[in-house]
């Protein structure tokens, strides 16, 4: 049972990230990765 | 096992891997390349000069303030591919990145080696991880935008040290342009990362059992990760030493997929009866919590 909940979640995640990627969030996180982040460092 | 010796080195390697482009720590700018939109399974702040991937914690906060905002506008991004990627490595493998992987971890590890007067922390700690998680995390990013509906990464830019540690002081210490605008603001954030650096040379992994909200997430699927640590009811003669390995203050021969084990195996390594095992995609016979007997 556990196993399969294990798998179940793995699958959903997977199914998450598909979505994901189809609506343009990884553009979305790149964006905010190469860019400083001031609130990150302290300054903004 | 041999393995499990050599912890520290995939820590180390870990460590590099996500943090490759060295050479911009010297020229106070960060990383660019594609795999910036990759999310690490680590607390690797993405300003961090070196860094070759993204935050997971920076970027779902970023995704939480932008969704009133994308709402608006008629876009549907929220936030699913964050929240597939930590999900992903949770099912995986619970908080095993956070035992083997995580740089942060390695520093507090390392930072405990030095000698001086050592300390527990208390259980009740940790529900402070929980209320970080959900409240500055979650929530604020949430709630708290401006009038056009856009939020703010609550967490970075008020408690992380991490983000202090390997973004700020290494851009504010090469670029002079970021140093000027330093204000309070930095100075707070330089306080919490110094009262957290004594913490660490104080007490094992403070930061991961008190504050990450990385850990905590991760924690959620320690019981139902792929991943999954075993005690042999048979073999286990409750001596105790796994416990007295333990960094998180558990007790593995009795939860041994608990939230809060960071899954380093220590009490796998040390256990002289090879009681606690762990297995990837197998089944296991249920194992049941049983009382300590003194």
């Amino acid at each position: 049972m556990k196993r399969k909940l294990s798998l179940f979640l793995f699958f959903l995640s997977v199914v998450l990230i598909i979505i994901g990627l189809n609506t343009g969030e990884f553009l979305v996180v790149l964006e905010k990765a190469v860019t400083v982040c001031l609130s990150c460092i302290g300054i903004g | 096992m041999k393995i499990l010796q050599k912890r520290k080195w995939f820590q180390s390697l870990s460590a590099l891997l996500f943090n490759l482009n060295i050479p911009l720590f010297f020229k106070g700018a960060v990383h660019k390349g594609q795999t910036k939109g990759i999310c690490v399974p680590i607390l690797n702040c993405y300003s961090c000069p070196a860094a070759l991937g993204a935050c997971p914690i920076g970027a779902l906060q970023h995704s939480l303030a932008n969704l009133r905002f994308n709402l608006s506008l008629g876009l549907y991004q929220l936030g699913l591919y964050v929240i597939g990627s930590l999900s992903l490595v949770g099912s995986l493998m619970g908080r095993l990145p956070c035992g083997w992987l995580c740089p942060f971890g390695l520093i507090q590890e390392l930072l405990y080696k030095i000698p001086s007067p050592k300390f527990k922390i208390p259980g009740y700690v940790k529900y402070f991880r929980y209320a970080v998680l959900i409240i500055f995390v979650i929530l604020m990013p949430l709630l708290l935008v401006d009038s056009l509906g856009l939020g703010q990464t609550w967490f970075c830019k008020l408690i992380c040290p991490a983000g202090t540690l390997e973004a700020g002081i290494p851009l504010l210490a090469a670029n002079p342009v970021l140093r000027s605008q330093a204000g309070l603001l930095f100075a707070w954030k330089f306080f919490i990362l110094i009262a957290f650096l004594i913490w660490m040379i104080l007490s094992l992994r403070p930061f991961c059992r008190a504050i990450c909200p990385l850990g905590t997430i991760l924690g959620f699927f320690n019981k139902v990760s792929l991943f999954q640590m075993h005690v042999d009811d048979e073999k286990c003669t409750q001596c105790g030493l796994c416990t007295q390995v333990c960094p998180v203050g558990l007790d593995p021969n009795i939860t041994p997929n608990s939230s809060d084990c960071i899954r380093c195996l220590k009490c796998i390594d040390t256990c002289t009866y090879g009681a606690i095992d762990y297995s990837f995609l197998k089944k296991y016979p249920v194992t049941r919590p049983k009382k300590m007997s003194i």
